[in-house]
């Protein structure tokens, strides 16, 4: 399905702790004179190649009123230039037997094709095509911008889960624009313009903001070669200016109550945590500590013998379903989230209280050396199986660098990684996971149906299909 | 929660000319059927032990398959789920469990690592062949699982489902959910479990799926090793086929909803079903070919009407649904399920043109690659082939069964199969008088 921006984020939190490390195949790196990066890594074991163009804007380079446009204009991006009229982007890559799609994220708006190797001049020729010379007409905008509408229904307004998470990083984020959702509020939706979409694509779609990725079974400087061939001609877009938009400190918990149509409690605590800066990169001194909070997260919540189900769901069987998360990788400063839903009999307030006591446990007693063992094997194990795809491998290069880190950075993940002590994960529980950090969301229960109806109709008969 | 329902949304494609993967075949002493890939570049290995365990075998105790098999490691020789799962973990393996409609199953994903494999082996067997069903966890599981039923419940995409389900088949077992009734989980005791693993979870009743960097001779090991702690018995007798429908339903739920869900819809067809290719090629036009198909076009692309517009088939052991759908805002819902049972109605009776045709050929025979260009979607492929009895070569001749589809096979096929005037019609939403806002 087109366009999944959602999804992306949950592949965000899986991504955060199975980075990769000890990479052996070499990522070849290139830049034109326009700009453009160009990241290049070989893995023969299919013959199949996937290409993906990293733009550096996405929810959190928006700001009030125009929230939701990097996503409407993804979807736009599907609509058409001169040489490829609307309707053949998508026509092309699938009479090649490719696939392809994007997504769009708080830091970068993406766009793929899978294709069989010999035929990454087709993408190539369509990326470039689209990277300066869309149409953007009016005509289709005012179709596409209620498909997005509809994909905000679908994915948030009729979800108390996302509805709860929308709410809960709104809440939370007081100045850093992560508080936008991706989709954009309904409202920026309805009054967003033709004319709003084209300044946005003339800021943000050129080759100096953008970095093309491919990943398979192909030789890197025969990609070169294409590369220079099909993105080369492009001209240059203006130097942009990006205002630092840092959280203020928060000052003491906050709370909010969300009320939607459900038929489940559920809790969100989200602590704001520091990421991986990007002056780390290629040092041997770095910041060790999202490294530690990356680890507490996989003590907490990494598998079925972590403390979440071993504890809580098991255990004094406090959650039905519960699970921590920390976003290690990203451009801004972000959040640690512990989440769940209490188990019968059980009460928000209740599962509360079960969270701050693991919390409390990590401030005060040091992780045993199985537990970090364990964490450690998992991370090493993930970072064999996430090579068995293309399409993740790419994920990996290309969200890194785009959000102003290095591609390298993998290398020294799994090492990083293991060199994280008990002590460690002791101090940033203590440092971060603290009241003033922490915005606590409920979702409290409306009924999803009047008392009085219930199936309104099961006709059988002669209902013809018409 | 787990309520997914493994081989009901895999649709199954694949194809030929390019390298295909060679799937080597055999039986276990103890009567397990073996299908094995060797993958060497990696240096991990997929286990996959599929049995006919799946909640078609519920009868009345629904939700029991599912019970079953989320309970195998939970409690196993007297370890309990800590010790289990942190076995697995602290290897830096993964254990995953899985239920469907058809089949249950459990799976192990390791390095190949001498040692880590072996452990993972030993614990992997240990679940397999001596699960204790432990009280309290089948009570947790239970508990568990009627917060899965209310679960759905919040969600309208999952109401409907059910609903279409329900309505599509009726007596036969895929009408009902894997995760059961509050009445019929609630009433589920340890006793039944045991009873139902010794009978289901048989070697006969089995199948093994290894992809990855082992040996075929340490395939062979491991096989045989897991299999030699496989229950005895039989194999399971086989459920009754399903029948076609014999009049329209159309079913209304109200739900507080933004959007409208609607799910048209009947059975469709089953695996290694005569009209296969005929039907999978004709739906990739209707609806099943992502950005490039009728019904995207028709709903989103043209009229802004919905997100996503798709229709497809889902084969199952027997015939598993032809399911289209849309979501879309309560006062278009009535205009959207015009345009997409239009378009239903005249692909049933003109199908598809000449250049459509073509087109969707390009795109299943040349995407090829990518079906199998990873050990995961290898695994996929042989678990179904292996499970349904699909030939071997089942990868090899895909490409040519496409070609050899004809805008006539098409035509005939989905006349024969689907009745437009039987249709099944799910709306899940706010009825029409009580509009939501934008």
């Amino acid at each position: 399905m087109k366009h999944y921006w959602l999804k992306i984020e949950v592949i965000f939190l899986v991504l955060v702790l199975i980075m990769p490390g000890n990479t052996l195949a070499r990522v070849y790196e290139f830049e034109l004179d326009n700009g453009l990066k160009l990241l290049v890594k070989k893995d023969h074991r299919a013959p199949v190649v996937v290409t993906q163009v990293w733009y550096k804007v996405g929810g959190s380079y928006e700001y009030d009123g125009i929230t939701g446009i990097s996503h409407a204009l993804e979807h736009m991006m599907f609509k058409g230039t001169e040489k490829f009229p609307l309707g053949e982007f998508s026509r092309v890559i699938s009479e090649n037997g490719g696939r392809d799609n994007a997504f769009t994220g708080p830091d970068y708006t993406t766009y793929f094709q899978t294709l069989e190797k010999t035929r990454l001049p087709i993408s190539f020729e369509l990326e470039a095509d689209r990277m300066r010379y869309l149409t953007l007409s009016n005509e289709e905008f005012i179709k596409e911008i209620e498909v997005v509408k509809e994909e905000r229904r679908w994915r948030t307004e009729d979800n108390p889960q996302s509805f709860l998470y929308e709410t809960a990083k709104a809440t939370a984020f007081q100045t850093s624009p992560y508080r936008f959702p991706v989709v954009g509020w309904m409202q920026d939706l309805s009054s967003m313009t033709i004319d709003d979409l084209s300044s946005w694509y003339e800021k943000w779609y050129a080759p100096n903001n953008a970095t093309v990725v491919v990943v398979g079974d192909v030789d890197p400087y025969h990609v070169y070669a294409l590369a220079y061939k099909y993105f080369s001609p492009l001209p240059a877009g203006k130097p942009i200016k990006i205002n630092e938009q840092k959280e203020v400190p928060q000052q003491g918990t906050k709370r909010i109550t969300v009320k939607r149509p459900a038929e489940l409690p559920s809790i969100m605590m989200v602590y704001k945590t520091p990421v991986i800066k990007p002056k780390d990169k290629n040092q041997t001194e770095y910041d060790w500590e999202p490294y530690a909070l990356e680890v507490l997260a996989g003590i907490l919540d990494g598998g079925n013998s972590a403390r979440i189900a071993s504890r809580l769901v098991r255990g004094n069987e406090v959650a039905a379903g519960a699970s921590a998360s920390y976003q290690i990788a990203s451009r801004l400063d972000n959040l640690f989230t512990l989440s769940g839903t209490p188990a019968e009999g059980k009460s928000i307030q209740e599962l509360e209280v079960a969270f701050r006591n693991e919390i409390l446990d990590l401030q005060t007693h040091l992780v045993s050396d199985e537990e970090l063992q364990r964490v450690k094997a998992q991370v090493i194990s993930a970072d064999v199986y996430e090579k068995d795809s293309v399409f993740y491998q790419a994920m990996i290069i290309g969200i890194l660098e785009t959000i102003g880190l290095s591609w390298d950075l993998a290398d020294v993940y799994v090492d990083r990684i293991k060199s994280v002590t008990n002590e460690q994960v002791l101090v940033v529980a203590k440092k971060y996971l603290i009241d003033d950090r922490l915005t606590v969301a409920d979702l409290h229960p409306l009924p999803t149906k009047d008392k009085s109806s219930k199936i309104r109709s099961a006709i059988k008969g002669n209902t013809r299909a018409h | 929660m787990r309520i997914s329902i493994i081989f009901f949304f895999i649709i199954f494609y694949a194809n030929i000319v390019l390298a295909s993967p060679n799937i080597e075949y055999w039986i276990t002493s103890a009567g397990a059927e073996v299908y094995y890939v060797h993958a060497p570049e990696l240096p991990m290995v997929d286990i996959q032990i599929i049995f006919d365990a799946g909640s078609s075998r519920d009868e009345d105790a629904l939700g029991i398959a599912m019970l079953t098999n989320s309970l195998l490691a939970d409690g196993a020789n007297g370890d309990d789920a800590d010790k289990i799962s942190n076995d697995f973990e602290s290897l830096g393996a993964i254990y995953a469990a899985d239920i469907g409609y058809d089949s249950a199953s459990l799976q192990l994903r390791s390095l190949t690592e001498s040692e880590l494999l072996k452990s993972a082996i030993v614990n992997l067997k240990k679940v397999l062949s001596a699960p204790d069903f432990p009280t309290d966890a089948l009570e947790r599981r239970q508990s568990q699982m009627l917060i899965g039923i209310k679960a759905k419940k919040q969600s309208p995409a999952a109401i409907a489902k059910d609903a279409f389900m329900k309505a599509t088949y009726q007596s036969h077992p895929y009408a009902k959910p894997s995760e059961g009734t509050e009445t019929s989980v609630k009433a589920i005791n340890r006793k039944d479990i045991i009873s139902f693993y010794k009978k289901h979870y048989t070697a006969k009743n089995s199948m093994i799926a290894i992809v990855g960097a082992v040996s075929h001779e340490l395939a062979k090991q491991i096989s045989e090793d897991i299999s030699a702690g496989f229950q005895d018995g039989e194999k399971a007798s086989s459920i009754r086929a399903v029948e076609n429908l014999e009049e329209p339903q159309s079913i209304f739920i109200e739900y507080p909803s933004a959007q409208t869900h609607i799910l048209v819809g009947q059975p469709g067809m089953k695996r290694g079903d005569s009209d296969y290719f005929s039907l999978y090629v004709g739906n990739h036009i209707l609806g099943g070919g992502g950005m490039v198909s009728r019904l995207f076009e028709e709903v989103r692309e043209k009229r802004g009407l919905s997100y996503s517009a798709y229709s497809y088939f889902s084969p199952m052991l027997f015939k598993g649904p032809f399911t289209a759908g849309l979501q879309t805002k309560t006062d278009q819902a009535d205009e959207a399920t015009s345009v997409l049972l239009e378009n239903i109605k005249n692909y049933i009776e003109q199908g598809p043109t000449e250049e459509e045709l073509i087109a969707a050929k390009k795109n299943i025979i040349g995407g090829y690659p990518l079906r199998i260009d990873s050990n995961s979607k290898i695994l996929n492929y042989v678990v179904v082939i292996g499970y349904y009895k699909l030939p071997l070569d089942y990868l090899e001749t895909f490409n040519n069964n496409v070609e050899a589809v004809t805008i006539e096979s098409i035509k005939d096929a989905f006349k024969r199969r689907l009745s437009p005037d039987k249709l099944v019609m799910v709306k899940v939403g706010t009825p029409s008088n009580k509009k939501s806002e934008d």
